[in-house]
């Protein structure tokens, strides 16, 4: 794979435009040209991850109804069969889809999104907090950094642009490091004139681990209050499509960010799973259409990375719900992405496939899908994608996940 | 006003509120808060507050037939009103934040308050759950509070048993699948509480448990259970779920029934790898995110010398020096920081909303952490860049509605030697009381504890 080529200084007649004044230094994101020539630049790629935080029920949610051992395994789980009443979505004759993710399957269906199932991290911890630190640590041990964010560190983009975003008040772990992150949540609050915002980073200048964040801070509101509007007092304003919306509208601006982290909650079934899972999985779904529809042309060179830390038992569980088990599935869609199919190395639901018994039992690393990402899609050096998955040597990465 | 006056105040307290002063004798100041508890805080039972849980829910249900009765049915159903709907258990919740807040900003024993915060926090129940929302202040004034200087075991066996951390955790509906509702009915163990008990509340990963052992502990805990929505409202015991026969938890053998119940949590709640657990939390809570060794060993060996009486870990910590030096090496959670900001400015007890939407407005709403290992207590948790602009934005608009405040009064009570230059001569330069005060509740020195 080729490492992308940008040029290395800002074009000389470069003319910094107010939201130029408003980024700072990551206005010299837009360098060497026109806005049609920036376009054509591998620069122009977006990667977008859904952290499933709790994780999901990769049977519940990509039922493979093929497998003769699915019906036992799940009782009052097990989703009708595709074509029947409020059975699943079908996608291509083994597997479906859960009837709450209509948008995904229109993607699947559009080729724009690719389904891996029995796949798990390296790990095999069945802790919800341990296993997310590791999922996105991106290795064996608990790291302080995530790996998206040293992969960011190697994008051959000017130091500081601010090529990432998480949005939601809280940095993830995913991205978290050296790499400068910016972060947006819609405020709903008295703000202080500009004037005091600059006295207050002056006494911030002095405290190490404060000044760095609030500086970044009053960059993204520059940013953020212009591309979004202002504050509004809907009551869905936290949810995940608003958020999913919001950071598609932020990353279809030209000096915005390329890469997004969004999280959502609620996937821990462990009691009455069939109806409690169905939220989660609409919020998820609407997000993606949000998301989609707020990038508009940029959708085409967009991929969305959506994992969880671990999939659950095979078994239904004494209360209609299931625990933490081991494998479990990821989507990759975008435009970018080459979709339409699932790829999976079937274990099967009956003796030996079940991991101790219990867990469907994972073939694939994830690690192998985000690392074919970063090389492929972000178009990382292969150093770059091994420093940000240390110890990864085995996992190669997944070929031909992106359109050619 | 001495350095460690000030830092007992913040550190171990809550800060100090506007027209108070700090303790003469520090030392004396915290010990004397742990060898006596002040009175107890009055409140709803969990059997009220299950009624008027289940009472509303039939409040909404009727309100629900009358207007489908009203209406053809081919019109659209009318969307619910937004907010909170009206009924005794919204009420029984907006008087419980409002007696949360009102106790810690008038607090006569702040550093008990900030015990109980802590150990709520460490068991957290949250509010996210429909059911166990209504009863988490219950658990509080019944399983925490007595238990903060006792012992460790004690809360433990109290929390576990409590009808909040049953409802949440889900072992309400777990059923033994030998037991005879199990045989009959074939359901079985939910492994929730019983993974989160050892991983979370008590050997944490690092004690060594197996996969084995978390469905030991669930077969112990069947029969644990609660009546909700009906008589008795509150805990229950169903003999008819619990696992029959022996059970194995890290080698040890537990027969059936409550007591075997106690025993086992005892036995978890007493271990060495608990005791460290416990250790590694107080002292990232009370001397820094990354606690030096010695810290954590002092503590752990109060708790292993004393068979895990939480009093003398607190005492341990007190005599710790690195609790006290380097000062401000703490950054404040939103929820220490909006509670640190409302004291310093004296706002009145009758303004307590105040401090509840602080909590929300700043992502620690009150008692709903997303996630039951809770909230947490690291700088990275909290710094994030948007995180910081919140809390301007919080305390600009909360010195926009507090009443007149001298600025030099609350920076005397907020940061009192800790005030650097900087900051003073910015407040002194600023354009209005507003402007001043929120340079001092936004400073960085103000923003740790």
């Amino acid at each position: 794979m080729s490492s992308l080529p940008l040029p290395d200084a800002p074009h000389a007649s470069f003319a910094p435009s107010r939201r130029g004044l408003l980024l700072g230094q990551a206005a010299s994101l837009v360098v060497g040209g026109t806005r049609a020539a920036f376009a054509q630049l591998p620069g122009e790629r977006r990667l977008v991850v859904i952290l499933l935080r709790g994780a999901l029920d990769g049977l519940h949610a990509v039922p493979p109804y093929g497998d003769p051992g699915l019906a036992e395994l799940r009782g009052r789980l097990a989703l009708p069969e595709p074509g029947q009443e409020g059975g699943a979505l079908d996608l291509g004759g083994r597997f479906g889809l859960h009837p709450a993710l209509a948008n995904l399957h229109a993607l699947y269906r559009a080729n724009e999104a690719l389904v891996l199932h029995a796949v798990a991290g390296p790990y095999r911890s069945r802790s919800h907090f341990e296993a997310q630190d590791l999922l996105e640590g991106g290795a064996a041990d608990r790291l302080t950094s995530g790996w998206l964010n040293r992969a960011i560190q190697a994008l051959p983009n000017p130091p500081e642009a601010r090529v990432g975003l998480a949005v939601g008040t809280g940095v993830p772990l995913l991205l978290r490091g050296s790499a400068p992150v910016g972060a947006y949540a819609p405020p709903g609050l008295q703000q202080p004139a500009a004037e005091l915002i600059y006295r207050l980073a002056e006494l911030q200048k002095a405290d190490p681990q404060l000044a760095g964040p609030f500086a970044e801070g009053m960059r993204a509101r520059g940013f953020a209050a212009q591309t979004l509007g202002a504050p509004t007092n809907e009551p869905d304003r936290g949810s995940f499509p608003r958020l999913a919306a919001a950071a598609g509208r932020l990353m279809s601006e030209r000096s915005g960010p390329r890469v997004a982290v969004l999280e959502i909650g609620g996937w821990d079934t462990h009691a009455g799973q069939a109806g409690r899972i169905i939220g989660p999985l609409r919020a998820l779904d609407d997000g993606l259409g949000q998301l989609k529809t707020a990038l508009g042309d940029h959708w085409a060179r967009t991929a969305v990375l959506v994992v969880t830390e671990f999939g659950r038992t095979a078994r239904m569980n004494g209360n209609q719900g299931t625990d933490h088990g081991t494998g479990g599935v990821a989507f990759l869609l975008g435009g970018a992405v080459a979709g339409g199919r699932v790829q999976a190395d079937w274990p099967g639901l009956s003796g030996e496939g079940l991991l101790e018994n219990r867990d469907l039992r994972p073939t694939r690393d994830l690690r192998s899908l985000a690392k074919g990402l970063l090389r492929d899609h972000l178009r990382l050096p292969e150093r770059a994608v091994a420093e940000a998955f240390p110890g990864s040597a085995a996992v190669a990465p997944l070929p031909g996940l992106l359109r050619a | 006003m001495s350095v460690k006056s000030q830092t007992a105040v913040i550190r171990f307290g809550l800060g100090l509120r506007l027209g108070e002063s700090v303790p003469a004798d520090p030392i004396a100041w915290l010990q004397g808060q742990l060898a006596q508890a002040g009175a107890p805080p009055d409140g709803p039972t969990v059997e009220q507050a299950l009624r008027a849980r289940t009472e509303q829910q039939a409040m909404r249900q009727a309100e629900a037939a009358a207007q489908a009765a009203a209406t053809p049915p081919s019109a659209p159903a009318a969307p619910p009103p937004p907010g909170p709907q009206p009924g005794p258990l919204t009420d029984m919740t907006r008087a419980e934040n409002l007696a949360w807040a009102t106790r810690r900003l008038t607090a006569e024993q702040p550093f008990r308050e900030r015990l109980v915060d802590f150990w709520m926090n460490h068991f957290t129940v949250s509010r996210r759950n429909g059911a166990a929302a209504a009863i988490v202040g219950c658990l509080e004034r019944d399983a925490i509070r007595p238990h903060v200087t006792g012992r460790f075991a004690d809360m433990l066996v109290a929390v576990t048993t409590h009808p909040a951390m049953l409802i949440y955790l889900d072992n309400a509906a777990s059923v033994g699948p030998n037991s005879p509702i199990g045989l009959r009915q074939r359901r079985g163990l939910n492994e929730n509480l019983a993974r989160e008990v050892l991983e979370l509340h008590s050997l944490s990963p690092a004690g060594g448990y197996t996969q084995g052992d978390v469905q030991e502990l669930a077969r112990i805990l069947t029969g644990l259970s609660v009546a909700g929505q009906q008589e008795p409202f509150g805990f229950v015991w169903r003999p008819q779920t619990h696992e029959p026969g022996e059970k194995s938890l890290l080698g040890r053998r537990f027969g059936e029934g409550q007591e075997q119940i106690s025993a086992a949590l005892r036995f978890l709640g007493s271990h060495p790898a608990t005791y460290r657990h416990l250790a590694v939390k107080l002292a990232r809570h009370f001397v820094a995110d990354q606690p030096p060794p010695e810290a954590v060993r002092a503590v752990q060996q109060a708790l292993q010398a004393s068979e895990g009486d939480l009093g003398a870990a607190c005492r341990a910590l007190i005599a710790l020096p690195q609790a006290w030096d380097p000062p401000l090496g703490k950054l404040r959670t939103p929820q220490d920081h909006v509670l640190a900001a409302c004291r310093a400015v004296g706002l009145p007890p009758e303004r307590a909303d105040m401090v509840i939407g602080g909590l929300a407005a700043l992502g620690q709403p009150l008692w709903n952490a997303p996630q039951p290992n809770g909230w947490g207590d690291v700088a990275a948790e909290w710094s994030g860049p948007e995180a910081l602009m919140r809390r301007v934005d919080w305390m600009y608009t909360l010195a926009g509605r507090i009443g007149r405040v001298e600025p030099a009064a609350a920076v005397e009570a907020g940061l009192g030697p800790f005030a650097k230059a900087e900051t003073v001569a910015a407040m002194r330069g600023a354009g209005s009381v507003r402007d001043a005060v929120t340079l001092m509740l936004a400073s960085p020195e103000f923003m740790h504890r």
